[in-house]
Parts: C-alpha cells; sequence; structure tokens
C-alpha cells in the first residue's frame, strides 16, 4: 500500500519513540531541581496537545523533564525525543539543540548536511523526512514550543532571551 | 452559461454514468496528478469543493468585459457590472427558495452568522429602534445552539450572550451523532429569544429535522437561525418552505469561489435589523450628525463588495441548478453509502455519526483505533486520498465522544464509486502500518 515517502516520514525510531515514549507522566520536580517551569501547548488545527514540565538545577541544567500529551505519532515521538536530548544539557546546550531542530524542520527534508549537527540530533534526525510536509512541522515542532515557554515560566530564562 | 453535461438522468433521478463523467469534465483539477504521478481523489469537499469552469469563467468574463463599481455610476459599464452583480443574486436567492431582497451577500458563512449577532447586539442597545425591539437581548432572556455546531454557529452566539447578559443553552447529541431533539421542549422555553442550529453537520453528517425545530421556535416566539453550510451544496433546501428567519451558507463548498457568502433572512426581519457594519454603499442621506440607511439588502452590504466572486457564485447555483438538486442528492447518497460501506469494512474503524445513509449526507468522519488522524490523513494522502484531519471547527462535538481529531472522507457532486475504492484500499493498510494492536 505504502510508497517510500511514509517509511521515510515515519521512521522506525519515530514509531518506537510514538509507541513507547520517554519521560511521559507529569509529576512533582525531583530534589535536584531549583527551579520548575511548565507549559501547555495547543495545535489548534489539529488539537494536538503537550504539556510538558522542565526542572533546572542551581547551575542552568535541565535536571528532568516530564510531560503528558495526546496528538499524532509525530508530534508525540518529537516530545519523547526532546526528552532524550536535553536531559544533562544547559541552557546554551538547549539553545543549540533547539536551533539545529528548527533548522532540520526547514531543510524541506534534505536534511543538514552537517556532521556536527547530526552528531548533536542523534534520534531526532530521524524527523528529517517531516520537513517535506509543511503541515506536520508544526507537529514535530509542538514539543519544542511547549520546552521553550517552560525555560521561562521557570525564571531561568527571561522572555526576551527566548 | 454553458454546461457539457448531458441533459440525461439515470432512470431513477441519480446521475447517469455518462453524466457523472461529464460532471467530471467540468472540473479541470480533478484531472491533475499529486506526487509520484498519483491521480487525485478528492474526498474533502466537505472542507471545500473544486470549481467547475462555468464557475472560474464567469468570474474571469466579469473582469474582462464587465468590470465597473456597482450600484453607482452611471455609464454602460457600471450598468452591466450591476446587472451581473443583481442576477446573480437573483440565482443563488432562488436556488435556496428566497426571494433577491431577502439575500444579502457576505463574505463568508462566519460572517453571515456574525452579521446576525451583532444585529442583534446593536439592537440591545436600543439601535433601530422600535422596529428592532424583537431583536434585543437581556439578562433572563437564552440563547440556544446545539452540541454539534460547527464553531462559526457556535462562538457568535457565546459572544452574543456575554455582551448582552444572556444565557447560552444547548441541545445535546445522541451517541450516532444526531440532534436530542427529545430536548427541544425542555432547552427552547418562554426566555428563548435564538434557536441557532446546523441543517446538517460537517462532523456527523446527520441531517436536522428542521421542522421540528422550527415549529418549537415558533410555539415560543424565538428566531431561527439555520447553518446550511453542508445542506445547500448536497441536496435540495428551499429556506421559505423549511420556515426559518435567517440562514447562512458559503460559496466555496457549493462549486463557487472563496470570499462570498450569504445571509437569507426574512424580508421583513432584514427590514427591522439594524445595520452591523456601516459606511459607503449602505445609506440613503448622510450629515455630519446623522445618517438614514438603505434598505436591505444594500443596508448590510458596507463597502466595495466581492461583486466577480458573487458573480461566479450565481454561476456555480445555475450549474447546481442544472444538475438538479434531487439527482445530486441522490448521487451523493450513493456514495455516503459506499463511504459508510468502506469504513464498516475495515476492522478497527468506528464511524463518529449515523451508520446508514437514512438523513444522512455523504462526509463520513471516523476514528482508527489506534492510529491518530492526523496519521490516518498522512498515510491516505500517500495513495494519493485527500481527506480533512482534525476537529473540523467542531471542539464541542469530538469532545462530547471523548475523541481530539477524527478523518472525515466527504463527497461531492464528482465523487466516483472508483474513489471511494481507492479510499477503502488505501484506509485499509493504516492500522498495519503504524503496528497497531489486533491489525
Amino acid at each position: 500500500m505504502s510508497t517510500g515517502s511514509m517509511e521515510q516520514l515515519y521512521q522506525q525510531v519515530i514509531l518506537d519513540h510514538a509507541k513507547f515514549p520517554h519521560g511521559r507522566g507529569l509529576g512533582t520536580a525531583g530534589e535536584a531541581a531549583a527551579v520548575t517551569g511548565e507549559s501547555h501547548q495547543v495545535n489548534p488545527t489539529c488539537g494536538d496537545e503537550v504539556t510538558l514540565q522542565v526542572d533546572l538545577d542551581d547551575a542552568g541544567v535541565v535536571r528532568d523533564v516530564r510531560w503528558e500529551g495526546q496528538g499524532c505519532s509525530i508530534s508525540q515521538a518529537s516530545v519523547s525525543v526532546l526528552h532524550d536530548l536535553v536531559v544533562d544539557k544547559d541552557l546554551a546546550g538547549v539553545d543549540e539543540l533547539a536551533a539545529t531542530f528548527r533548522a532540520l524542520m526547514q531543510s524541506k527534508g534534505a536534511g543538514l548536511d552537517d556532521e556536527h549537527a547530526e552528531d548533536l540530533l542523534g534520534d531526532a534526525t530521524a524527523f528529517t523526512g517531516v520537513g517535506r510536509f509543511s503541515a506536520r512541522v508544526k507537529c514535530a515542532l509542538l514539543g519544542w514550543t511547549a520546552l521553550s515557554d517552560a525555560l521561562i515560566t521557570s525564571g531561568a530564562r527571561a522572555r526576551e532571551d527566548a | 452559461m454553458t454546461s457539457t453535461l448531458e441533459p440525461v438522468a439515470a432512470p431513477d433521478g441519480r446521475l447517469s454514468a455518462a453524466e457523472l463523467a461529464a460532471v467530471r469534465a467540468d472540473f479541470p483539477l480533478l484531472a491533475r496528478t499529486l506526487r509520484d504521478e498519483r491521480p487525485l481523489v478528492y474526498l474533502d469537499s466537505g472542507a471545500t469543493s473544486q470549481k467547475p469552469d462555468v464557475v472560474l469563467d464567469a468570474e474571469q468574463d466579469f473582469y474582462l468585459q464587465r468590470n465597473a463599481a456597482v450600484h453607482r455610476g452611471a455609464h454602460q459599464l457600471a450598468e452591466e457590472a450591476t446587472e451581473a452583480f443583481e442576477d446573480a443574486r437573483a440565482r443563488v436567492a432562488g436556488f435556496v427558495g428566497a426571494t433577491p431582497g431577502e439575500l444579502v451577500w457576505t463574505s463568508n458563512a462566519t460572517a453571515a452568522l456574525n452579521l446576525v449577532a451583532y444585529a442583534m447586539s446593536n439592537a440591545s442597545l436600543g439601535r433601530g429602534g422600535e422596529a428592532a425591539r424583537g431583536f434585543a437581548l437581556g439578562e433572563g432572556d437564552e440563547i440556544v445552539v446545539t452540541e454539534l455546531e460547527h464553531h462559526a454557529n457556535l462562538v457568535p452566539w457565546q459572544e452574543l450572550a456575554a455582551r448582552t447578559g444572556a444565557t447560552l443553552r444547548w441541545i445535546g447529541v445522541t451517541d450516532d451523532g444526531r440532534l436530542r431533539v427529545d430536548e427541544l421542549d425542555t432547552v427552547v422555553t418562554e426566555r428563548t429569544k435564538v434557536l441557532a442550529f446546523s441543517h446538517a453537520s460537517n462532523v456527523t453528517g446527520a441531517v436536522t429535522p428542521v421542522e421540528r425545530f422550527v415549529a418549537r421556535a415558533r410555539e415560543v416566539g424565538a428566531l431561527t437561525v439555520l447553518d446550511a453550510c453542508q445542506s445547500v451544496p448536497h441536496m435540495p433546501v428551499d429556506l421559505a418552505a423549511l420556515g426559518v428567519d435567517f440562514a447562512a451558507f458559503s460559496g466555496h463548498k457549493m462549486y463557487g469561489p472563496t470570499g462570498v457568502g450569504a445571509l437569507y433572512a426574512r424580508r421583513e426581519l432584514l427590514e427591522a435589523m439594524p445595520p452591523v457594519t456601516t459606511g459607503g454603499s449602505m445609506v440613503e442621506v448622510v450629515t455630519m450628525e446623522t445618517t438614514t440607511y438603505a434598505p436591505p439588502p444594500q443596508r448590510f452590504e458596507a463597502g466595495t463588495q466581492m461583486v466577480s466572486q458573487a458573480v461566479a457564485l450565481g454561476a456555480a447555483a445555475q450549474y447546481l441548478g442544472d444538475l438538479g438538486m434531487a439527482a445530486v442528492h441522490a448521487h451523493e447518497t450513493e456514495m455516503a453509502g459506499l463511504l459508510l460501506d468502506a469504513v464498516a469494512s475495515v476492522p478497527g474503524v468506528r464511524v463518529i455519526g449515523p451508520t446508514d445513509t437514512t438523513d444522512r449526507l455523504a462526509n463520513v468522519a471516523f476514528v482508527v483505533d489506534g492510529v491518530h488522524a492526523h496519521d490516518v490523513g498522512q498515510v491516505l494522502d500517500d495513495a494519493g486520498v485527500a481527506v480533512r484531519v482534525g476537529h473540523h471547527c467542531a471542539q464541542p462535538l469530538h469532545r462530547r465522544f471523548g475523541v481530539a481529531a477524527t478523518t472525515r472522507a466527504s463527497a461531492g457532486v464528482y465523487t466516483t464509486a472508483e474513489d471511494v475504492a481507492a479510499f477503502r484500499e488505501a484506509l485499509a493498510g493504516v492500522r498495519a502500518f503504524f503496528g497497531a494492536e489486533g491489525a
């Protein structure tokens, strides 16, 4: 039934994360957390939702990401991968990841052709094919938008820096 | 205006195979291919329809031959432009059983519904004087809507209630996606001033027994507002015979262009209603202190109108009228049956709405167990099948069924059994692709 482009879009990594998501389940901040931020984001065109909590320690390092959501496999898998990528990163590391992932989404499926970027993104490179489908880019970015907003609500970052 | 249509109907009133082929040939876009040269299977007419040549030609012809400002100027072009504009009004009005003086052009159906709500708002502030008092709302008054409304026939009433102090109430929905007619007597009361409801749900496809709603509204003296966006393109609709006070429908869903829709209102209501958008073209005498307003429909058509789109919508109404709405409805009911069969044939797929074609249109929304609607739509798209995914601007209805999103396949006059077969084949592979349990 399906042609190659579906396998390209729905890489096994994405299907696995969608089925067995990492970091799912909201809760209270761990002991290492100095501050916690939370954000609820909705994609109004399709009703996808993500609520994301982020804990940071005194040094501004992400200690935990917890989330709850409902939506398509792209949106849910993307938050799961985000969880794996940003835990233990400092703010500068999170920024680099977020910017690189956004660049990947804007590459219209071509990828970034940058070894450093690919190393950085790890599992998230599986989302390369999403960029070919402009309607789905928003799905893949939903969790990243929530993270960016949660960092602001945590007080770790001023709105104008975001 | 000519159509390539053969004027030969199938014996039972449906479109014959030859007629259907001729109809498809009228819609140039249907012949295009998608990625990897796949043919297009367009099952998203509920969102917007494709346009026949006669509509495209009418819009272009207006600009090539008749373009001028309407209702002003004394030159020949202006006269011809005005004539084309008003002929279109008469055609569209006639198509829905109305007179030209009862049809107001709006930019879309949402604007038509908001026009009614804001006219009532203005009447509630005393605008329109004694004649408009019947439109005034205040504390203690109630506005009744339904749980299956498109947001366009819900949010304007929420806002009107908030502005006037009136209370918003609603009629519920049955498990098979129909309106709870049994709730009319309890929810619609002497306090009800407005009863706003859909003629056909854009999600469940259920057709409302309008006569029951109108009868109850008349018993209590409430005004009825019908959202006819889904019904007008797909079944015969006679608004005067239905007896509703107001109705809204859009042009682009009935094979016309975007940018134009219409508000129908009984003439005596339009005459009594205060204006909403004010400015040029809708006035009689303007002084520095005060203004008197033109009679309807011009009173509600301030500023430059969407003339070429209105003219093209007139061509669309003519096109549908030539086909015959009974034949269109019969054809689409057949497509509804095929779509329902297709969905029922795939394990793990559940229809949100009636599962047979009785009082039902050919927009079929469904849930695929274990697969989000967006992912369903993506796999269908890969097979060239265009469907709508999401909440279809009816979040409360989706909440009622405990789902965030559905996939919707919706037919139009040009939909064929082959389209439905392609849809069925693509849908059959969805659950296995995502490794859903039991697939």
